[in-house]
């Protein structure tokens, strides 16, 4: 296949020696069916080692390598060189940035630890104390179907880093939380929505989103993240699941 | 650089790994004793997340099975070297490791009635070999996503205490026992002593030896490669499967569910040439004959692509709504990466370098075994795919890596809560980092001129030319050769990042060092062994050899560099070994 030129600008930062960001150009062959992310690897393991990124799996379902690529959150290893320089195009500019609203702590690495702690603020496990025997809880596939959507987060933080009400504010706890949130209060063996709806009507919770649509868009599961949180916001409203 | 202080932290037991082994093992230590787990990454980044099929338990939710089923073909997929009463334990607290996990809340799917629904899997027979069974409990194609999740949740419902992204590079035994694990901070470049009257390694496979593999870029063999430099042997290293159906060249896993829910491996002719090869399981045989099988069709010239080097796996007959219910995350990987609609035409695959069913030898309870007496390290466990039991013997069924991991992670934890209310906490001598630090500043002052990605894709390269599917004395004397090369332009190798904050060219090159070492214990374990048996071939030895081969291997790796084989008796059970036919 032949390859295309592409220029892949970088928004760097190192925190032992730069006082702020600063953007870095490196210029690279790739295949069009090429992942950003071997772009990266091809900055990393051929020209500057000292460049800085998280990723594990390469496929999608690790969740390591959330980053903003030509202005929007993806993952590196979903997005294919071709998507990013254009259709047709003999080649093109590839900027990659941090993902925004958790600090920066090198390059494209960000500090995860605030947006793991609004996950576990939402009581994100199956709370069920009924005795439950020695045989499965049972669960009708309707039942089953019902939260379906929201089991396939993979918690790489694209839906609340794209969030513009997250940017400002990052006390909300963000649509990811409210995700895996939604995937509890409404699996029918659980029994702590009420405790979890109350979480999420507090000022930090679901009525700080504002329906922009960003995190839905952003979500590489495809998880319908904005009709997720509609639901929670209805189930507060209506005071049932 | 900065960076390299010391901090000491003392706990009872640390797990290293946070993938489904080390999580279910932290679920039952926690609350019993102090326990630190400790992953190179985030929890849910682990690899257990990206399996996809599903899990067996003899159920019999859907139709009639037994767990005595599973265990003979547990077995018979092994080639005769599985040791038969701990498979019969995996597969016995199969049915029980399942049922615990739905009440921990996991989405498995559903049958009409409510039960955990089951599908057909490569290997898993009704009666000793009748005819494929529905065994897999599953959650969509994305089972091991399931798990992992649902294991972390447990986690924090528990307050586990997480060490996130602490790359686990040393431990030191203390009069023999365990007495501290030695860890590198990413995010400050300093080193962790973990004072400790146990510690559990669960740190999966070691994959990224080869070239073509489903593993993730971080499954570099960390656990099993300190502790083989510690003298602790590696157990059956020459078996490490191959799954059939990765993505062409990415080597991305296509999940043998896509074969259970009714795809068929079709050659250049269009032919279902698994008819052939195995004709009552066809698509469904083990993983090991079906690999070969492709490889064969693809040396004869019935390949397909401008290469002629896959074949295509078609799910072009099955019912569109079949594939976007239980195959939705696979067939979305054909169409990002492949540019395939997987409904309307088929998809070229190849084999793709898998799990390692060889490493650290355990025995039931998870504890490290180092001899072929059974000498237990007082404090050491290992649990999933790191370790070696032996329950997958010479080629792992499809979907009982799940079930390892859970099964022996559960029991890997309980033996550590028992062992280390018993004993107290070993004095750990002043110094037990200065190994690491060692390492460390040779590479970060190194000035050689050879670089960490050179040398690891002339590895993974070389692997999978000459360690690969079919193998023989020719290529796996080269291959040695290579290593010896490998290994001298390994200490010459050189970093551009000098720097304390996540520098991962350190890493990478500190991980090289591992898969150097494992792929050597590998290479030097198969050339000794002159027969073929599961996911061994040799192509100049092409029969199973019961008289002579019987056995486990245990390779150990002497400070001077000295490799040396004993080998071990395989622990017998009620199933003779017989010819392996589907």
């Amino acid at each position: 296949m032949a390859g295309v030129d592409v220029e892949l600008r970088i928004k760097r930062f190192n925190p032992d020696t730069d006082a702020r960001p600063h953007w870095q150009t490196f210029q690279l062959q790739a295949d069009p069916t090429d992942r950003v992310l071997d772009t990266l690897h091809a900055v990393k393991w051929e020209q500057d080692g000292t460049l800085s990124f998280r990723r594990s799996c390469a496929h999608g379902v690790c969740g390591s390598d959330a980053m903003v690529i030509n202005g929007a959150n993806a993952l590196a290893c979903v997005e294919l060189v071709r998507d990013a320089v254009g259709a047709g195009a003999g080649g093109g500019t590839i900027t990659v940035e941090p993902i925004r609203g958790l600090p920066v702590i090198k390059d494209l690495v960000v500090d995860m630890e605030p947006f793991f702690a609004q996950y576990r603020s939402v009581i994100p496990h199956l709370v069920n104390t009924d005795p439950v025997g020695d045989r499965e809880r049972l669960q009708s596939p309707e039942e089953r179907a019902r939260y379906d959507d929201t089991t396939k987060c993979i918690l790489c933080a694209a839906c609340t880093t794209s969030c513009p009400i997250y940017w400002g504010n990052s006390g909300y706890v963000g649509p990811a939380a409210i995700v895996n949130a939604h995937r509890f209060i409404f699996d029918s063996r659980d029994a702590a929505a009420e405790e979890r709806l109350d979480i999420l009507n507090q000022r930090s919770g679901v009525w700080r989103c504002r329906t922009a649509f960003n995190c839905s868009e952003a979500c590489p599961r495809g998880i319908k993240v904005t009709e997720a949180i509609q639901e929670v916001k209805r189930a507060i409203v209506y005071d049932r699941v | 650089m900065a960076g390299m202080g010391v901090q000491h932290h003392t706990f009872d037991a640390v797990i290293v790994g946070a993938g489904g082994a080390g999580l279910r093992a932290a679920i039952e230590t926690a609350g019993k004793c102090r326990t630190a787990v400790i992953t190179k990454l985030y929890p849910t980044r682990s690899h257990t997340g990206a399996a996809q099929g599903g899990m067996c338990a003899a159920l019999a939710n859907v139709e009639e099975d037994s767990w005595e089923w599973h265990l003979f073909d547990t077995i018979k997929g092994g080639d005769y070297l599985v040791d038969q009463p701990a498979a019969e334990i995996m597969c016995r607290e199969a049915i029980d490791a399942v049922i615990e996990l739905e009440h921990f809340g996991l989405p498995f799917n559903r049958t009409p009635a409510g039960r955990i629904d089951q599908r057909r899997f490569g290997g898993h027979t009704r009666n000793h070999g009748e005819a494929p069974v529905r065994r897999a409990c599953y959650s969509a194609d994305r089972t091991g996503h399931m798990i992992l999740q649902t294991l972390y949740q447990q986690c924090v419902a528990r307050d586990v205490v997480f060490f996130n992204e602490y790359q686990v590079l040393d431990m030191a035994l203390v009069d023999g026992r365990v007495g501290a694990v030695i860890a590198y901070e990413l995010a400050t470049g300093n080193l962790h002593v973990f004072h400790t009257k146990a510690a559990l390694f669960a740190t999966g496979g070691f994959g990224k030896m080869f070239k073509v593999s489903s593993n993730a870029h971080t499954l570099t063999g960390d656990g099993p490669g300190l502790l083989y430099r510690r003298g602790i042997p590696m157990q059956d290293m020459e078996f490490f499967q191959f799954h059939p159906t990765g993505i062409y060249k990415l080597g991305i896993l296509l999940s043998e569910a896509a074969r259970g829910e009714g795809g068929i491996l079709r050659n250049a002719e269009g032919e279902r040439f698994m008819e052939r090869y195995a004709p009552t399981v066809k698509d469904l045989a083990p993983r090991d004959m079906v690999s070969r099988a492709i490889q064969t069709e693809i040396l004869d010239g019935r390949g397909v692509g401008p290469d002629h080097d896959a074949v295509h796996l078609d799910l072009t007959h099955l019912p569109p709504e079949q594939i976007d219910e239980k195959l939705p995350d696979i067939t979305e990987f054909v169409r990002t990466y492949l540019g395939i609609e997987p409904k309307t035409a088929p998809v070229p695959i190849q084999p793709t370098a898998h799990y390692a069913m060889g490493g650290i030898p355990t025995n039931i309870d998870a504890e490290v075994v180092v001899d072929t007496a059974g000498t237990v390290v007082p404090g050491l466990y290992a649990a999933g795919e790191c370790a070696c039991v032996s329950v997958h013997g010479a080629n792992r069924l499809g979907t009982n890596s799940l079930l390892d991991i859970v099964v022996f992670g559960r029991r890997g934890g309980r033996a550590m809560v028992d062992f280390v209310r018993g004993v107290d906490r070993p004095e750990v001598p002043a110094g037990v980092e200065d190994d690491v630090r060692a390492r460390i500043d040779a590479i970060v002052g190194g000035a050689g001129g050879e670089k960490v990605a050179r040398v690891r894709a002339d590895l993974q390269a070389a692997m999978t030319e000459k360690a690969f599917v079919y193998r023989t004395e020719e290529s796996l004397a080269a291959m040695g050769s290579v290593l010896g090369e490998l290994r001298e332009r390994y200490a010459r190798v050189v970093i551009d990042d000098k720097g304390p904050t996540f520098n991962y060219d350190l890493t990478e090159a500190l991980e090289l060092g591992y898969l150097i070492d494992l792929a050597e214990a590998l290479v030097v374990s198969a050339r000794a062994r002159t027969e073929s048996r599961g996911a061994h071939f040799r192509d100049d030895h092409p029969l199973r050899d019961d008289a002579n081969w019987m056995r486990h291997s245990l390779v150990s790796r002497g400070r001077d560099g000295t490799v040396e084989l004993t080998y071990k008796p395989v622990v017998a059970g009620d199933y003779l070994p017989m010819e392996r036919k589907y």
